[in-house]
């Protein structure tokens, strides 16, 4: 059940509460039920809004970040990616397998901005062995939605 | 000048809905819930594996019966949904969809005179193909009381010394109906009783809900006395793929390849080597799909019941098949009004069969948003309709 209430608005958390029992074939009160339920246990963190920033005028600057740091006794990866996920122009931040530590998306005003950041905040931590930044140039598909698509229907009007 | 044309074609009626497209694709902004074949897009996975053929040069014919490669896979499939086990090298032929293989089977099994039994409403191919093979089809007219379900009874009062091929069309296009194992096992008894042959379409296999699909194939002595069809179409989302295939007794098989190796040659190669992707990577896009389908459906069905419409619950294919006769109209008066004054295109049931006469056939291949609009729009008519008629609540 909670499987099909979360697959259903991963990709629509506007639906509202009435129609998604019906469509899900369940009694309205216990997805009402459930959802609370999963919200209060973190299970959903939250409804957002899937934003295509491109085609809006405000500039906006997104960078890829991938930093090699220096574990800490007790605390492992744990507390130098909490200082650096606390700072609120980081998007998100990742624990990776390979080549580097974490990966960390950072979205700025200005090219400045995210550089200053990389230079002054990150790179200055004690941990931070080194980064190495990736600006991105261009989205083409982001959550699962490919953001320049958009499909006329060209099925035949009426067929057996 | 002497008439070029053959009278048994010219005798046989065009489909119903040809005219009904013409009409509505001459309208804008239509809102269509007619279509019959799946809304999304072919899995891109197995698009991917089409165009990767095409690039290492895979463009030449191949067997008559089809890639071996892929006639394994249909084996495997159909010991693992059915558990029925056929000889890939003898009891499996690819076609060009589900509709060459009911052509070539009737060809195949018909002698001037044998009697098609075609249990309607259903997909509209079954009667012109009997009558291609020279046999006189027999309709079964399916009644909503049964949930357009075959019964037994109706099934032994058609019946007849000449009856050779009984179609079995679940689950149903144009009714959503299926057919579950206490209701196979009876038909099943009767056919072997009565030495028939079952032609059983069931390229609607995947998309069942709440509902466990059985093939009459599975069921003890049906093996041999059943031309299994099945395809890509409808479960995988590959309509214009053009792929479908037939499972059953080696002879019966061995004579379909006769006329498929004179008429067709092989089915097309790109969409083997595609379709063998979809068969060993493609089952979370088909339990996906049928989930989104099945949500379209319990909305709809929800939108019926408020709207007051009388319809059984469809457990099968993407269809739901509502009664309209309370409106004093045909289906087909029904479809063209409601098209006149909604901009709403719905297939009349009458063109699956006399017996589709009184209902509508709703496909829900598309998005609920689409669905929802259409919805609004059909309530919107049935609440003038009753208002007109003084039968409103």
């Amino acid at each position: 059940m909670r499987e099909k209430i979360l697959t259903f608005i991963e990709k629509n958390s506007r639906v509202d509460l009435k129609e998604l029992a019906i469509i899900l074939g369940m009694e309205e009160a216990d997805v009402a039920n459930e959802l609370e339920a999963m919200e209060k246990e973190g299970i959903i963190c939250g409804y957002h809004t899937l934003i295509d920033w491109d085609k809006v005028t405000t500039e906006r600057v997104n960078a890829l970040i991938e930093v090699r740091v220096t574990p800490q006794r007790g605390h492992g990866f744990d507390s130098i990616a909490e200082r650096i996920y606390k700072y609120p122009e980081v998007e998100a931040t990742y624990l990776i397998s390979g080549g580097y530590d974490l990966l960390v998306s950072l979205e700025g005003k200005t090219l400045r901005e995210v550089s200053t950041f990389v230079s002054e905040k990150l790179s200055t931590l004690d941990t931070v062995i080194s980064t190495s930044t990736h600006f991105i140039l261009k989205k083409y598909k982001d959550h699962g939605t490919i953001l320049h698509e958009r499909k006329d229907d060209e099925r035949m009007i009426v067929t057996p | 000048m002497r008439n070029p044309l053959s009278e048994k074609i010219v005798s046989i009626k065009p489909s119903g809905i040809r005219r009904f497209f013409d009409i509505a694709s001459e309208r804008k902004d239509v809102i269509s819930l007619g279509v019959g074949e799946p809304d999304f897009d072919t899995p891109w996975h197995i698009r991917d594996e089409g165009i990767w053929s095409l690039e290492k040069g895979r463009t030449f014919y191949t067997s008559n019966s089809g890639l071996m490669e892929l006639r394994n896979e249909i084996t495997a499939y159909m010991s693992r949904r059915i558990h029925v086990s056929y000889d890939p090298a003898n009891e499996i032929i690819i076609t060009v969809g589900g509709s060459e293989a009911i052509d070539i089977g009737m060809r195949a099994m018909i002698d001037p005179g044998d009697e098609v039994l075609i249990p309607q409403p259903s997909y509209v191919s079954y009667e012109p193909c009997a009558i291609l093979a020279d046999a006189k089809p027999v309709i079964i007219e399916l009644k909503n009381e049964n949930e357009f379900r075959l019964t037994p009874e109706e099934l032994s009062e058609a019946m007849t010394d000449r009856t050779k091929i009984l179609v079995l069309p679940y689950p149903n296009n144009p009714t959503g109906a299926i057919m579950e194992r206490s209701d196979l096992e009876k038909i099943a008894e009767i056919c072997i009783d009565n030495d028939i042959y079952v032609m059983s379409d069931e390229i609607y296999a995947e998309l069942t809900y709440g509902r466990e699909h059985v093939s009459i194939a599975s069921l003890p002595g049906m093996k041999e006395r059943t031309i299994l069809i099945n395809g890509f179409s409808k479960a995988y989302a590959m309509t214009g793929w053009r792929l479908g295939y037939a499972c059953g007794p080696k002879d019966i098989i061995a004579q379909m390849t006769k006329i498929h190796q004179f008429a067709i040659m092989c089915a097309p190669t790109t969409s083997q080597y595609a379709a063998v992707d979809a068969l060993k990577n493609g089952d979370s896009d088909v339990e996906r799909m049928r989930e989104s389908y099945n949500q379209r459906r319990n909305y709809l069905m929800y939108a019926f019941r408020e709207m007051g419409l009388p319809c059984f619950e469809p457990y099968g294919a993407f269809y739901v098949f509502p009664c309209i006769r309370e409106f004093g109209m045909t289906s087909e008066e029904f479809a063209f009004s409601l098209l006149d004054a909604e901009n709403l295109a719905v297939v009349p049931g009458s063109a699956f069969g006399d017996s589709g006469e009184g209902f509508i056939r709703i496909s829900y291949a598309y998005s609920l948003e689409k669905l929802k609009t259409a919805m609004g729009r059909l309530s919107d008519y049935v609440e003038k309709l009753r208002k007109k008629n003084g039968t409103g609540k």
